[in-house]
């Protein structure tokens, strides 16, 4: 059995990013790139897969990006994976492209399932893994806290507005994961290097015949102002007093 | 433009959130003496449908096997109306349903998609949208190319619309059950609201972080407070990672964003991404031990103070005990 695992290079949630003065993208001079963390808990459920699993089970990561993306690709496979595939591309990706790729990606590979992210953290759309099960016409579970393996199909906990909904989809699937599910390991150094000296496996978008078709244009970014004036309040009393004279409570 | 607005609802009425969609729509309708229509989808839809019409003409997909919110069942129904009525603007409220749902309806239509949209102009008799990014960091503004376009919106960003004057027509829609019978299958919801409020709906929200150490405390401060406000309770990542609160609770970038009028913050630093999800909050108030909390600069009031000690107090006294 084959699991994809696709992995995008995002910044360091934990450094702050800063619009650059043109408009036209963020600083990035300096900034530190990673693994989008929940492409890293659907990596983590790929690997416990195949850990668990009694047959055999190949875990493959998939970068879509500029060369840069090696490095993520380098980590996936530091944790696990047992493959790597990079689809070299410096045009702008949206979502809808990723999608398209990943989809041409799936009729060469032909996995079970495509474990993914629910959201990258540097856009937030939230809509590679959707827009893969419709190209593909598979079943979809997103956000998913648990995964259990049934026969026929998986068993899947989703984390919605309401609450944690149960459902039951059948195999080839995309599942895309919520941080719930697991805690991704940090690979030994000895994995990390390793890793450096494997051999990365590249498919071009003229391999899988495509070309880019963007969807979405991002025509500038402006800073987003943030901060509020703070007044201090010495007690439990005038905190009740303020938020009263505020007609809050 | 002809414009889609999808309806979530409860059973009872339309969702507010949506509302906020509608009111989004409404106003690109205006811009380009388009209509609005709403798509409501489900099973047993006559109350909800009755409380749609207030707001605009309703188009209501109704069939038992769309009793529940199944993305490979909804997504066809969409995209086939959005066609068929030849619509080139679909709208829905952000959150898990739209998702979920909306966003393989748009993988079927295209791929023409903004999520998360807080503001939008028409400019050279261009649609723009502006969108957060970067756990809103950066404010993007972009353009949809082809169509139909797909729009889900933040309802923090638009006040839900108003009834209409008049009550708008309820137009049945046929339903290929045929094509309903997907591979997914669904087995239940299980919530851990306790009575209270939906976080995303909710007046008044209490959040707790890193500083209550159990589930208990976070029932009683966090639960506590929020009772006594007549709010919902939330929480942030680190709470959630260490079980003391549920998932579903989490605010912020990867959690849920809310608009609340006021927003207590307990024993919680205050991090980009929780942040990112309570900017439109209309007052914040953070109490913190660590007078250097990072939370005081995006709070409107603070108070310095061990919340195993202030909550308490603050409970009693807005009980007026």
């Amino acid at each position: 059995m084959k699991l994809l695992v696709p992995v995008k290079r995002v910044p360091d949630p934990n450094q702050k990013v800063c619009v650059r003065a043109d408009g036209q993208g963020i600083d990035d001079e300096d900034l530190p790139y990673v693994p989008n963390p929940f492409d890293e808990v659907a990596l983590e459920e790929a690997i416990l897969i195949r850990e668990r699993s009694a047959g055999s089970v190949q875990v493959v990561a998939v970068g879509i990006g500029p060369e840069a993306c090696e490095e993520q690709l380098r980590s996936a496979l530091a944790m696990g994976a047992d493959r790597a595939i990079l689809v070299p591309c410096d045009e702008t990706l949206d979502s809808w492209n990723v999608a398209r790729i990943l989809q041409q990606l799936v009729l060469r590979e032909a996995p079970q399932l495509v474990l993914m992210g629910k959201q990258a953290i540097d856009d937030d759309a939230s809509q590679a893994g959707p827009f893969l099960a419709a190209l593909l016409s598979w079943p979809q579970a997103t956000f998913a806290s648990r995964i259990q393996w049934l026969e026929g199909g998986l068993q899947v906990d989703r984390e919605t507005d309401a609450g944690v909904e149960t459902v039951h989809v059948r195999l080839p699937a995309v599942v895309t994961v919520d941080l719930p599910l697991n805690r991704p390991r940090y690979a030994p150094l000895t994995a990390i290097l390793r890793a450096r000296r494997r051999q990365l496996e590249r498919v071009s978008l003229t391999m899988l015949g495509l070309a880019i078709e963007p969807r979405v244009r991002v025509l500038r970014l402006d800073g987003a102002a943030s901060g509020r004036n703070c007044r201090r309040v010495a007690s439990v009393d005038q905190l009740v007093h303020e938020l009263r004279e505020a007609k809050v409570v | 433009m002809r414009i889609l607005v999808v309806a979530e609802h409860d059973g009872r009425g339309v969702c507010v959130a949506s509302r906020s969609a509608l009111a989004f729509a409404r106003d690109c309708a205006a811009a380009t003496n388009g209509s609005v229509e709403w798509l409501l989808m489900g099973h047993r839809l006559d109350t909800p449908a009755a409380d749609a019409a207030a707001y605009a003409p309703v188009l209501v997909a109704d069939s038992p096997a769309l009793a529940d919110p199944l993305a490979d069942r909804y997504a066809p129904v969409i995209a086939a109306v959005v066609t068929e009525r030849r619509a080139n603007l679909l709208a829905a409220a952000s959150g898990t349903f739209a998702k979920d749902i909306v966003t393989r309806a748009a993988g079927l239509l295209g791929g023409a998609m903004a999520s998360d949209v807080v503001g939008h102009e028409f400019r050279d008799g261009g649609l723009r949208l502006q969108r957060p990014m970067y756990a809103g960091a950066a404010l993007a503004s972009v353009e949809l190319c082809g169509a139909p376009r797909i729009v889900t919106v933040r309802p923090a960003a638009y006040a839900p619309a108003e009834r209409s004057r008049t009550v708008a027509k309820i137009a049945p829609l046929t339903v290929a059950e045929g094509d309903l019978s997907g591979p997914s299958e669904y087995l239940g919801l299980a919530s851990h609201r306790a009575g209270r409020p939906d976080i995303k709906e909710a007046r008044v929200v209490v959040s707790g972080g890193r500083a209550i150490q159990s589930r208990e405390d976070f029932e009683r401060l966090v639960g506590g407070l929020a009772d006594a406000l007549g709010g919902a309770a939330g929480s942030t990542r680190p709470l959630v990672d260490t079980g003391i609160a549920p998932n579903e609770f989490q605010v912020g970038q990867t959690g849920k964003i809310i608009s609340p009028d006021l927003y207590v913050a307990l024993g919680l630093s205050g991090s980009v991404q929780h942040l990112a999800g309570v900017k439109n909050a209309k007052l914040i108030v953070a109490i913190n031990r660590d007078s250097e909390a990072p939370i005081f600069s995006a709070a409107d009031y603070g108070l310095v103070a061990d919340i195993y000690e202030a909550v308490p107090e603050l409970i009693a006294k807005l009980r007026g005990v």
